[in-house]
């Protein structure tokens, strides 16, 4: 494995990967009296899927909450795109080109697939109020520009058939590809996955592991995601970060954070004498 | 038989997004239109008109401001009948102050006003939600109407404190006044209703209206893919004011003639708009219309059963007037939550396959 530290490396299977996309500097956060988070310190580089994991309450939530601009840690920097970020809301974290969905499905269940999805498209969309209440010019060329991006994560994601479906009546494993085709249709620089496949069953996960690894490979998207399933983070991440008790205790290929120590004895719990 | 997508098909996208997707609803709505511009006109008298058509049109109005409100944005209000007076005063206002200028312009300026000042009472609600933003649009309700009682300025000064419509015409037409035509009140109050709900329709569909409703659903989910909630939210007060506010103008200058502020805008229109949207659907442009016309029609139709057909006392078919429609209420929503605009949903679902039943 070459440097992973500074630059490019390429992976396993061939894909080239970039520069630092995202920097992560001694992050800390804080609820009260509890650390959430304890200075933290990683990165994701263009191109990567990398994930997050570790036992329950590690912090990992909350660190991707951080990433999306949720929680503003009270120390540490957040650098995006080679700029420092200053603390921001999640609206503008959206803006810059971050999208995320949710461990528990947070879709907007009153509107119908399709403009679940073209909501997502909200950050491209530039006409304004007037233009839009007389549905002229440039209020419609814009809708049917961004329905047709919207085709086409419809087509990629196979969900067809439930475009007009009120998202309410949908069950829970296209709901989260529903939720995933929202995301995309930001074309986010950074996708963040909070437990994408959480409650599927086998083939649901390996439906959804394609979708992942397809769209890291069609569209490029930088992925950073957070999963239990172990066979699944393995499987699919170039790079993974371990926590525990809001600290980082790995870091590195998949390979690496297998046979790290202080990574098997979190999960397995150590022998205390 | 006749209603069916089949053989309908869209191959343009906004084909596919249009308002009727269904040929025999395209027709159903321009007839309705040619209907109501061409021919009842002629056939209007002054009860058809004061009893029905011009409270059935304003209030639709107001139905569809509160319904973007409510039942797109998810932001109860109860401030409507106060909102409406704000509507209702600065239209007298204007009118009085600038009379060379057409009564048309100072409908749109009062919903302009009116917009101004709903989105100042919007702005608690970036803080508050749900039942607590209807107690702060409570006290936005209560302070118009001490406001317009209060401040002699607001009704120049006149010894009744009432605001009373001077004689205003468009193109030679009176409008307002006493001496008003029933045809011409109506044809005022269907002009603006139409370009209100055209332009409600066309906001709700595109992507003002799906950051409403992305908000309503869901306002953290909302956050994090761009929608900023100040804006948003505060958006859909002002829309909804302005809607609210010719409305309240037309409600005074057209329909009543003269008002007085407690008693033509106080908290009772505010419900009575609330049970409208209720009735007929949130979140449902139709529904607006399907609420005001139950709530406006349903008096009237029972008045006219108990007395013209039944031949009993006014005042006992006027408490038995509330029952019924209270009662009417109450099933309504047991029967049906959503409103009139679900019902007449799952209608033409029922009419796309008949007669076969699957």
């Amino acid at each position: 494995m070459n440097d992973m530290s500074g630059g490019n490396y390429t992976t396993a299977d061939g894909r080239k990967i970039g520069n630092t996309l995202m920097e992560m500097k001694n992050i800390t956060l804080r609820f009260g009296g509890v650390v959430a988070i304890k200075d933290i310190s990683f990165d994701i580089h263009e191109g990567e899927i990398r994930a997050i994991i570790g036992p329950n309450g590690a912090g990992k939530s909350s660190m991707l909450n951080v990433v999306s601009g949720f929680y503003n840690p009270q120390e540490g920097e957040v650098w995006f795109r080679g700029k420092k970020r200053p603390p921001m809301k999640p609206y503008q974290v959206a803006q810059q080109g971050i999208a995320r969905t949710f461990q528990n499905i947070a879709l907007f269940e009153g509107m119908s697939v399709l403009d679940n999805i073209m909501t997502g498209r909200l950050t491209h969309m530039k006409s304004g109020m007037f233009a839009q209440a007389l549905w002229l010019g440039k209020a419609e060329r814009e809708e049917t520009q961004n329905r047709e991006v919207v085709e086409k994560i419809i087509d990629f994601l196979e969900i067809q058939t439930i475009r007009k479906t009120p998202v309410g009546r949908l069950p829970y494993g296209l709901k989260k590809r529903v939720e995933l085709a929202r995301a995309l249709a930001a074309e986010p620089k950074l996708l963040l996955l909070d437990e994408p496949m959480a409650g599927m069953n086998v083939e649901e996960k390996e439906d959804m592991s394609r979708f992942i690894l397809d769209v890291n490979d069609e569209f490029g998207t930088t992925i950073a995601l957070i999963e239990h399933d172990m066979g699944v983070v393995m499987d699919l991440s170039d790079r993974v970060v371990v926590m525990d008790y809001g600290k980082k205790i790995g870091d590195g290929t998949p390979d690496e954070v297998r046979n790290n120590q202080e990574v098997i004895d979190a999960y397995l719990g150590v022998a205390h004498d | 038989m006749f209603y069916r997508e089949a053989g309908d098909f869209s191959t343009t996208y906004p084909q596919d997004s249009q308002t009727f997707p269904i040929k025999f609803d395209r027709y159903r709505y321009y007839v309705v239109l040619a209907i109501a511009f061409l021919v009842l006109p002629f056939v209007m008298n002054d009860y058809w008109a004061n009893a029905v058509f011009v409270p059935f049109l304003i209030y639709s109005i107001a139905a569809i401001g509160l319904n973007i409100l409510t039942g797109y944005c998810g932001q109860v209000s109860l401030g409507t009948g106060g909102f409406m007076a704000v509507g209702a005063y600065s239209c007298y206002k204007l009118m009085t102050a600038f009379p060379e200028v057409s009564i048309l312009i100072h409908v749109m300026l009062a919903g302009g006003i009116t917009a101004a000042v709903v989105t100042l009472f919007g702005l608690p609600s970036l803080r508050i939600k749900g039942f607590y933003l209807a107690v702060a649009t409570l006290a936005a309700q209560f302070f118009l109407v001490w406001l317009f009682n209060k401040v002699p300025w607001f009704y120049n000064y006149s010894a009744s404190g009432q605001i009373s419509a001077p004689e205003r015409s468009v193109f030679g037409i009176v409008v307002t006044g006493p001496n008003t035509e029933a045809w011409a009140k109506y044809l005022v109050c269907l002009i603006f209703v139409t370009i209100c709900a055209v332009i409600a329709r066309n906001l709700t569909r595109g992507t003002i209206g799906r950051t409403w409703m992305a908000i309503r659903d869901m306002d953290i989910a909302a956050e994090i893919i761009g929608v900023n909630p100040l804006k948003a939210k505060l958006t859909a007060f002002m829309v909804s004011g302005f809607f609210v506010g010719i409305a309240g103008a037309l409600f005074f200058a057209v329909y009543l003639g003269a008002a007085e502020v407690g008693e033509s805008f106080g908290i009772d229109k505010s419900f009575l708009v609330l049970f409208m949207i209720i009735i007929g659907g949130l979140g449902s442009i139709f529904g607006s219309f399907a609420g005001a016309a139950f709530m406006v029609l349903l008096p009237v139709l029972l008045k006219n059963i108990f007395v013209g057909g039944l031949g009993w006392p006014t005042d006992l078919a006027a408490h038995l007037n509330f029952i019924v429609a209270g009662g009417l209420i109450i099933m309504f929503l047991i029967l049906e939550p959503h409103g009139l605009a679900q019902l007449w949903r799952l209608a033409k679902e029922k009419l796309r396959l008949w007669p076969f039943p699957h």
